[in-house]
């Protein structure tokens, strides 16, 4: 079927690996562009809250890391999906590189939720829905990369680790809804879908502004590390080792 | 779709759709036990235990907080709206803590119906303000959203 074609042509590899090659240092100069202006932004031309201070600024790292830990979930467990479905290696490379910036975007969410919880709150950590919640996930993704170092044959090791991270994403919505479903330390959300969001706007441009520098991070990350894995993988074939001659 | 991958993508559907179940249910059984702390009607009406560690959470009622003069003891009043429930703590409260404001406190109930709180953490809201914006409001805004809405006359 015509209507395909496109879908199984992002299954290779190289067609990825080549497609992707002049992206890389755009995505890379554009993410690093926007963090720094985002952090300049939020930290020294944004007003102080009324009630924390400049403690609250912590919250532009803090929410975005946050969000793409839990997105960048989906996307795992999407392509893991994929992977199982069409038997796609491409799919499984992505998964597992996801795996890796996922793990270190949820541990800046818990490290950067820490230092701002000890100066408002009054604690590093409390065992509350929302903090334990994103812990699990941050031990769904190193059981995925643990997984996958633990099986001599890969394709073993890509099913398995995504079976887990599709099982895991049932996390996803308790983290979500966990500070309305129970009592928690943890505030509710700021940005809200239904209703209007309880930040003045001179705080909240800077805020969506960080949210999109961390997406195109995201994307320059996923890209390189997904580059490396192919290298990695298909090294015995003659178009690597070509490239490797060359 | 070719009719072994229709199939692979049910089972998958399958896999998800039980496993969020069993979490989900798991969840529901447990209900408020994945609670941080008990609002104060449940402490007053006897729901929560007594002498043993417990959190209680709610707004501080604006007016009930005395401060000792000859130490760092201090004694509040936590609301839910519907009751209020003393409690005395002696240690140094965080910056955030103020009247209107919500807490989460961890201590115990005494025989006299007094928590007796060993450790206070101040619960900040999601709401961000700059002063001048904060000031302008005078009255609304000045207290947690949650804390604006009850009322403190009971």
């Amino acid at each position: 079927m015509a209507s395909w074609q496109w879908f199984h042509r992002l299954g290779s590899p190289r067609w990825f690996y080549e497609k992707t090659e002049s992206w890389v240092p755009w995505l890379a100069v554009f993410a690093i562009w926007m963090i720094v202006t985002g952090c300049i932004w939020g930290l020294a031309f944004t007003p102080p809250d009324a009630k924390q201070g400049n403690s609250f600024r912590i919250l532009y790292i803090h929410a975005p890391t946050s969000m793409l830990a839990m997105s960048g979930y989906y996307l795992m467990a999407i392509s893991g999906a994929v992977g199982l479905i069409w038997r796609m290696k491409l799919a499984f490379m992505v998964m597992k590189s996801a795996a890796a910036i996922g793990a270190m975007l949820t541990f800046l969410g818990l490290f950067t939720g820490a230092v701002w919880g000890k100066p408002t709150w009054g604690t590093w950590w409390e065992w509350d829905a929302r903090i334990t919640s994103m812990l699990v996930l941050f031990f769904l993704y190193l059981g995925i990369i643990a997984l996958q170092e633990a099986y001599r044959d890969q394709d073993a090791a890509d099913k398995t680790s995504a079976i887990l991270a599709l099982v895991g994403t049932v996390n996803i919505p308790i983290i979500y809804k966990s500070v309305d479903w129970w009592y928690t330390l943890h505030q509710p959300a700021t940005f809200k879908i239904m209703e209007k969001s309880t930040i003045a706007p001179s705080m909240a441009y800077p805020f969506v502004w960080m949210i999109l520098a961390f997406y195109v991070t995201f994307a320059w990350l996923l890209i390189m590390r997904t580059r490396v894995e192919i290298l990695k993988r298909e090294r015995r074939t003659t178009w690597v080792q070509e490239l490797a001659r060359d | 779709m070719h009719p072994k991958r229709k199939q692979r993508l049910i089972v998958i559907l399958f896999i998800v759709v039980v496993s969020s179940a069993g979490v989900g249910l798991t969840l529901y059984s447990l209900g408020n036990n994945l609670n941080l702390f008990y609002p104060p009607s449940s402490i007053v009406d006897g729901t929560a235990p007594v002498n043993t560690s417990i959190r209680a959470g709610g707004c501080v009622v604006p007016g009930s907080v005395e401060r000792s003069t000859d130490g760092i003891d201090v004694s509040f009043k936590v609301t839910d709206g519907a009751v209020q429930l003393p409690v005395t703590y002696n240690k140094i409260l965080p910056d955030l803590f103020s009247e209107g404001e919500a807490v989460v406190l961890t201590g115990k109930l005494n025989e006299s119906g007094i928590f007796v709180a060993t450790k206070v953490l101040a619960k900040h809201d999601e709401n961000y303000t700059p002063p001048e914006v904060s000031d302008s409001l005078q009255g609304s805004g000045e207290h947690q959203a949650v804390c604006e809405e009850l009322s403190y006359d009971s």
